[in-house]
């Protein structure tokens, strides 16, 4: 048996040749960034984005990077960094959770739309794309948005490729809105607290102007980060001490953020489930989801349930993906309906008629 | 009269009584206009030098009023332009004589305000400036905040994706929408998004904002709101030019202080809103408004950092507020900035867009392009996103001179595409920039726009001849007709 090698291009333009050419001969291509994320077992080959790679321009001054997809992430955190500089939405590495080994990608990032905890504060990850570069179905090589903060110049394409996950289009460039990192943070933790709980301390913390930028609920302990400039730190902390008094937290200088945007407390085995819900809706999903077996933890504040249990949660929570399936049968993504999916196989049509970008990755 | 507009469909002028009647038996009586007496009142947006009488004007009160008028006009071809306030600077709800305006100024309700999980979902009529006054007094507001807030609606805003002066912090309306009830060309009514911090399937929600219409008829919107904060306090800094400015901006930026507001006013602009509103600004070639929130600490705190950084520059000012009427004072200037040049005549108000870095080149560009269209420009501008507002001095009633003022701004917005920026950063395409798209995008980029378009809008009877220059829509509203 022969093994298959990947198609691995070093160009934009090579990219377009490379689609042009599997358009033409109705051969489907498996997207592939870093290999971490969404599995992948599609037919046809593999174009992997490994080569495609590099920052273009980052300009600190003017909050923007500019990167090519293939771009590991970590070098990017660690340019950032330097600056005083970050992605403020906070990107996840799903590594430990899908027993990935590669190394997590720019492009792969956005293509997933991935946000972890600062989403609450700060947004997910397309609201701080500006503008791509990419090559679609039939190898146009194609722009949309630019590189400035503010842009309403005609359809806002990047928000759509932002989370399609690659069957809609190659990304080759991505401009990304860099913020400066707060210094100081610290957390408070309440230990020993249902959801029920966990969800009065996050509404309460989330409707005070003290810029709460983590609110999570893992292993019967609820997190709160508060981030600041040195000076502001203490007035943050020391207000939410007061006005949370009741449920007794206490201040963590290191707590697990990383963790939790990563969901390692989910780490291993067993079908994981990444449900969006109403914060105030997740308490009672979470009660409800046990009862079915399983177990659960909290991010942004209740809106994002991380479920990792054999049964199907889509009865209970319509908006749930299968983030790591291991043996659970069904969509990974949840299905669509009437006038919106027709909106979205329309899509689909446009940006990849014959149907060769990762074919069936979201809707299988 | 420089931006063409396709010749009206015989065929729906033809049919004039008939639509009406049609539009009739599907609306309450108060909600059909066509006396040309009245349907003059929508002729035109806040692009004033365009006009163009509808040949009806609906104003439905719910969604299964809008879904009806989709079908009515779907049904027999008609042409529909959505329209909030009509405060559009770009021509955004400029009629064309075959369509049909359908205003949503009456879709006014509030329809429920959510604390606990930081919505709020309206009406898309009701106003911007609405929203925040109703969640007051939960301690709450919305953020994006364009000049207009009086008058412009959410639909409008949601429409062209509206920013505001607040939007260095807090993003524009894309970042702070979280869904939206949308009634498509088909009469079919969608929600797409909702109380959930992402989309299911594709980010539908993310290509409906901004789109000019161009999609479908947005009737209500979910949208993010935050914690008032505890205060704001503003700085005026002023400079002997606009390079030192400029880079006093990209400064204060990556030093790690992120404020709310970073304003910018020329030397024309300020003589004027001297002269009218005798705000007591610095004689000098740029003034900096820097506004920043937290608490009195935090705000002391920040405002030192800044006042640092400034120093270091040599500015011939630098005004700290110490209390409220001292920060209305510096505000005043910058929002009287637009009543003020319209004082001194007829003016064209620019949108485009730069990357900060750029901004020292650009307003230097733009000084020798001034001198060579022989017409006044003064900037005002959200200097901390680049988000420049260039307004070009002309008179309506010399003959020639709007046409010399649209060459500059068309030379302007060139320049701001040229230094790595777009056409427009808070106002959209409309019709006044839709023949400059082929500067930013190249054809096939335009392709994919309008193909995204073909698969909403179909017959292309949404807010026809607007962003897509007519002769790279052509096919496409070709192919529609058939």
């Amino acid at each position: 048996m022969s093994v298959a090698l990947d198609l691995v291009p070093t160009t934009e333009a090579e990219v377009g040749e490379i689609i042009a050419d599997c358009h033409a001969r109705r051969t489907s291509l498996r997207i592939k960034g870093g290999g971490t994320r969404v599995e992948n077992r599609g037919p046809g080959e593999t174009l992997s984005l490994s080569r495609l790679s590099g920052v273009v321009t980052y300009s600190p001054g003017e909050m923007t990077l500019i990167a090519r997809p293939g771009t590991p992430l970590p070098e990017i955190q660690q340019m950032l960094d330097a600056e005083g500089q970050a992605l403020a939405f906070e990107p996840p590495d799903l590594r430990a959770v899908l027993g990935g080994n590669g190394t997590p990608t720019l492009g792969g990032v956005v293509a997933a739309n991935a946000s972890g905890p600062r989403r609450v504060l700060a947004g997910a990850c397309r609201d701080h794309l500006l503008g791509v570069r990419f090559v679609d179905g039939r190898g146009r090589v194609l722009k949309n948005g630019g590189r400035v903060m503010k842009n309403v110049t005609g359809l806002d394409l990047s928000k759509l490729l932002a989370g399609s996950h690659g069957t809609l289009a190659v990304l080759t460039e991505v401009v990304l809105k860099t913020l400066p990192l707060l210094p100081a943070r610290t957390t408070l933790a309440f230990p020993g607290i249902n959801e029920a709980t966990a969800l009065r301390i996050f509404t309460a913390a989330l409707s005070t102007p003290y810029e709460v930028s983590g609110a999570a609920h893992v292993g019967g302990t609820a997190y709160l980060r508060v981030e600041g400039l040195e000076g502001q730190l203490a007035y943050r902390r020391d207000r939410l001490l007061a006005l949370l008094a009741d449920w007794n937290p206490q201040v963590l200088e290191d707590a697990p953020w990383n963790a939790i945007r990563d969901a390692a407390h989910f780490a291993g085995s067993g079908p994981l489930w990444r449900i969006l819900c109403k914060p105030t809706d997740a308490p009672g999903l979470c009660d409800r989801l046990r009862a079915m077996g399983g177990d659960c933890s909290l991010d942004w504040g209740g809106g994002l349930i991380w479920y990792r249990g054999v049964e199907n949660p889509r009865a209970l929570a319509p908006h749930a993906t299968l983030v790591r399936r291991d043996g659970a049968a069904g969509p990974a993504f949840p299905p669509l309906t009437g006038a919106v999916a027709r909106l979205q196989d329309g899509l689909r049509r446009t940006f990849d008629p014959a149907g060769i970008l990762n074919p069936g990755l979201m809707d299988a | 009269m420089s931006i063409a507009m396709p010749a009206p469909d015989a065929g729906v002028i033809a049919r004039v009584p008939q639509i009406v009647a049609a539009l009739r038996a599907v609306l309450p009586p108060d909600a059909v206009i066509d006396d040309p007496q009245e349907t003059r009142a929508y002729e035109c947006d806040a692009l004033t030098a365009y006009r163009c009488p509808p040949l009806a004007v609906v104003l439905p009160r719910t969604t299964a009023e809008v879904a009806a008028v989709m079908r009515v006009c779907d049904g027999m071809g008609v042409p529909v332009v959505p329209r909030g306030a009509g405060t559009s600077l770009a021509g955004g709800a400029l009629p064309t004589a075959d369509c049909v305006i359908l205003g949503t100024m009456r879709l006014r309700e509030v329809l429920e305000v959510d604390t606990d999980n930081r919505y709020v979902r309206v009406q898309t009529g009701v106003t911007n400036l609405s929203v925040s006054a109703e969640l007051e007094p939960y301690g709450f507001f919305y953020a994006p905040d364009p000049s207009s807030q009086l008058a412009c609606t959410i639909a409008g805003n949601i429409a062209m994706n509206s920013g505001g002066a607040h939007c260095l912090k807090y993003g524009v309306t894309t970042n702070n929408l979280l869904g939206a009830t949308v009634v498509l060309t088909t009469g079919e009514v969608v929600d797409l998004g909702g109380p959930e911090m992402g989309p299911m399937g594709l980010d539908l929600l993310g290509i409906l904002c901004g789109s000019e219409g161009q999609l479908g008829v947005v009737t209500e919107a979910t949208l993010r709101i935050l914690p008032r904060p505890e205060g704001a306090r503003p700085v005026l800094i002023g400079f002997d030019s606009a390079e030192t400015a400029g880079e006093c901006v990209a400064r204060i930026i990556r030093s790690g202080v992120l404020p709310v507001a970073i304003e910018y006013m020329d030397e024309p602009c300020l003589r004027a809103v001297e002269a009218f509103a005798k705000a007591g600004y610095p004689d000098c070639p740029a003034v900096l408004i820097v506004e920043v929130e937290g608490s009195r600490a935090e705000i002391d705190d920040q405002i030192a950092r800044i006042r640092a950084i400034a120093g270091a520059l040599n500015p011939v000012e630098f005004r700290e507020s110490r209390n409220a009427d001292e920060a209305l004072a510096i505000w005043k200037g910058r929002k009287s900035a637009f009543g003020a040049m319209g004082r001194l005549g007829d003016y064209i108000c620019l949108d485009g867009t730069v990357p900060v870095g750029q901004l020292p080149y650009t307003l230097r560009r733009i000084g020798e392009l001034s001198r060579q269209h022989g017409l006044e420009v003064a900037n005002v501008f959200h200097a901390g996103d680049g988000n420049m507002h260039p307004l070009i001095l002309f008179d309506a009633n010399t003959p020639g001179d709007l046409a010399r003022a649209e060459a500059f701004g068309a030379d302007i917005l060139r320049l701001c595409v040229e230094v790595g920026g777009c056409l427009t950063g808070e106002h959209g395409v409309g019709v006044e920039k839709r023949d400059l798209m082929g500067d930013q995008y190249g054809p096939d980029d335009l392709a994919i726009q309008m193909q995204v378009k073909d698969v909403f809008d179909p017959g292309w009877l949404l807010n026809p001849a607007k962003v897509f220059p007519l002769e790279a829509s052509a096919a496409h509203r070709a192919r529609a007709a058939e």
